[in-house]
């Protein structure tokens, strides 16, 4: 789960990472309102969606009186900003954060990721931040350095103390750094975090480290017992479906092309899709139906699958161990029969239960095709799609 | 032979009484499966499907021998459950559960470093299908009648498309020795690496079918190990060719998010390492087939 720049900074502070004062905002006049509380005379207006590189986008402006903070604002909320990390479609911005101007003398990396080698927290710190890591770790490699966190004893003072040095911050400025690190790695671990990036952690001309940007992700695994972080959730950044999707218990990401995918197992869903792909087809989705699937979690995948208006061909591909293929013949009928579907279903059942699962679907009367294995609900698949007229992979797609 | 399980292993289920532990627990006996007892705390002393339940792994141990357990208990005791389990001296610890914090999993890493190599148990999952030894025995929730006996070991990070290769080498008459599941999380137990090396110790084992999927370092550092410690042949296939980066593909730890991460990346390391490659989820048979006959025609004839 991620959270907003204003909400990660809010949580970081009551670690002890030190961030520029600030408030947040959903109207213009409050907005304005937010910089004369902060005082000053220098401000930035940052827009609030769930991406980085929003500067890029337009979604930062520094304004030089409170007049400029109000139409600033009114410029950035409702605008819609595209990011590479929001795709083509962009988010629109309903939150601003507006926050006191300060003058920077330098920008530094700091982040902390889940280190899959080591199986341990890591913390990577680069000395020049303001650019994204990625850019980082293409041009200076070298001068990214990395510390591994013993879980047993947490983050050690020497081991901020060696980043904060290594990093070239002065002497006179290595306490308050060593602070923000420790602090950063702290929330991380005291909060379930599965990445915390503070780019750039800034050194201010005035001599002081703050947190200029915040970006945290939350593991969803451990979200239970972190309720103060679980009530952070803003479902307007999310994809409505895939929010509709686990409410059912289902694993849904949608993608570009036209034949919609119902399988069981995330493996197998991926495998699915690369063998759509194989056959001269693109998925319309990944969606994982999970363990245990009831009838009538099936008939919600296949409501969820055909609300896409791009899905014109629906494979449902299921290998049940701990599923039962009689079920999810059960689902699709119940759903085939409740919501007139349109579309083609191929249909490849194997597994627990297979027989009585082909039954259910062969003596339904419905027109579903029943495919061999693997390759051969691929082939149909694309098959049907052909018939439909539509170009497999739904470039030429027309209204549904 | 066969790998990690057999019908002399003796086996104990934690979170026996709940619904799902008790209906893999009656299929895993059905299977042959030697499942000797199970642990639910404040249970103790009852009995359920005819077996002994206990309060506590050390119990349950120190009563029935049990040398490996079945882990069925709810994400938020998984932990607890898994560093019980090592205490006790369970040998073979194989956990079913998905949805476990990834702390917790760091946690459980960091104390099974305490064990010296001898003493270490070995962790299977979380998040995982579990094991099963073809026609003998088996921890986890496969459908067992896929699996024939045979001399082909089978890795997989899901379980499903663990399923498909049986099923896929079932169809062209191989058989299989052991498959794994190894999971789906992020920070999990056993790796690729740890399995591909127990397969080439096994002398049943002529072939090793390995099923990776996008994120993480696992199949990248398994190809290597493929290449500089196997001599039995190895077909690979990486799941999530068509998967966009940044998004979690279902499995907590299937998501491209550094250089590496992506199929594509992971299929030319295996390739050249020296695995054979299935092109596609539909042809994980006929590549070990390939694989097989590369061997030689003596190869070929011990599967047909």
């Amino acid at each position: 789960m991620d959270i907003h720049e204003y909400q990660a900074k809010e949580l970081l502070a009551n670690f002890g990472v030190p961030v520029p004062r600030g408030g947040v905002a959903y109207t213009a006049e409050q907005a304005m309102f937010r910089a004369e509380e902060i005082g000053g005379s220098r401000w930035v207006v940052k827009a609030q969606i769930h991406s980085g590189a929003r500067g890029r986008a337009g979604g930062v402006k520094v304004c030089d009186s409170e007049h400029e903070v109000r139409l600033a604002a009114g410029d950035l909320l409702g605008k819609r900003l595209v990011t590479h990390q929001t795709g083509p479609a962009g988010k629109v911005v309903h939150r601003l954060y507006v926050e006191e101007a300060v003058a920077i003398a330098r920008e530094i990396y700091l982040g902390l990721v889940l280190d899959r080698r080591e199986e341990r927290v890591c913390v990577v710190a680069a000395p020049e931040g303001g650019v994204e890591i990625e850019e980082i770790a293409r041009d200076r490699p070298d001068t990214i350095m990395r510390e591994v966190i013993e879980p047993a004893v947490g983050m050690q003072p020497f081991q901020a103390r060696e980043l904060a040095f290594g990093l070239g911050v002065r002497p006179s400025e290595v306490n308050q750094a060593v602070k923000a690190i420790i602090g950063a790695y702290k929330a991380f671990r005291d909060l379930d975090a599965t990445m915390v990036e503070i780019n750039p952690l800034a050194v201010t001309v005035a001599g002081k480290v703050l947190a200029l940007d915040a970006k945290m992700t939350f593991d969803d695994n451990a979200l239970f017992r972190r309720p103060n972080v679980s009530e952070l959730r803003d479902y307007a950044e999310e994809d409505p479906r895939d929010a509709e999707a686990s409410k059912h218990g289902l694993s849904y990401i949608a993608l570009d092309g036209a034949i919609g995918c119902i399988v069981n197992g995330a493996g197998l869903a991926m495998a699915t899709m690369d063998m759509i792909k194989h056959a001269g087809g693109e998925p319309a989705n990944f969606l994982d139906i999970g363990g245990g699937a009831s009838p009538e979690r099936v008939a919600a995948a296949f409501q969820l699958v055909l609300s896409d208006p791009r899905v014109r061909v629906v494979l449902v591909n299921i290998f049940a161990g701990i599923n039962r293929c009689d079920w999810v013949a059960q689902g699709i009928v119940q759903a085939a029969g409740s919501m007139s579907v349109q579309v083609p279903v191929v249909a490849r059942l194997a597994g627990t239960n297979v027989e009585e699962g082909r039954r259910i679907l062969r003596e339904s009367g419905l027109p579903i095709v029943a495919a061999a294995d693997l390759a051969d609900a691929a082939r149909q698949a694309v098959l049907a799609l052909e018939r439909r007229g539509a170009s497999p992979n739904g470039a030429t797609n027309g209204a549904a | 032979m066969s790998i990690l399980i057999d019908e002399t292993t003796p086996v104990i289920f934690q979170g026996f009484t709940g619904d799902k532990a008790t209906f893999h627990a009656r299929e895993a006996l059905a299977y042959g499966t030697r499942l000797v007892g199970g642990v639910t705390p404040g249970k103790g002393g009852t009995r359920h499907l005819g077996l002994p339940v206990f309060d506590t792994v050390k119990a349950a141990v120190r009563a029935t021998g049990a040398t490996a357990s079945g882990i069925f208990v709810p994400a938020p005791f998984c932990a607890d459950a898994i560093m019980e389990a090592a205490d006790a001296g369970v040998r073979l610890i194989v956990c079913i559960t998905d949805g476990i914090p990834a702390q917790d999993m760091i946690r459980v890493k960091r104390y099974m470093r305490r064990y010296p190599r001898e003493r270490k148990p070995v962790l299977i999952g979380p998040n995982c299908a579990g094991v099963i030894s073809a026609g003998r025995a088996m921890i986890g929730i496969m459908p067992g009648h896929i699996y024939t006996r045979g001399r082909i070991g089978i890795v997989s990070r899901s379980g499903t498309l663990g399923y498909e290769a049986a099923s896929q080498m079932q169809a062209l008459g191989l058989g299989v020795t052991s498959s794994v599941g190894i999971g789906g999380d992020p920070i999990n137990g056993s790796s690729f690496v740890d399995i591909l090396a127990l397969f080439e110790e096994d002398d049943d084992t002529d072939a090793v079918m390995m099923i990776g999927e996008i994120g993480g370092p696992q199949e990248a550092e398994a190809s290597l190990f493929v290449r500089d410690h196997m001599s039995k042949p190895v077909v690979g296939y990486v799941a999530g060719l068509t998967a966009p980066a940044g998004r979690r593909m279902g499995h907590a730890g299937a998501i491209i998010s550094a250089f590496g991460d992506s199929a594509a990346e992971k299929a030319e390391i295996m390739r050249a390492s020296g695995l054979v490659v299935a092109p596609s989820p539909a042809e994980l048979g006929g590549a070990m087939a390939l694989a097989l006959a590369r061997q030689g025609p003596a190869a070929m004839a011990v599967h047909a």
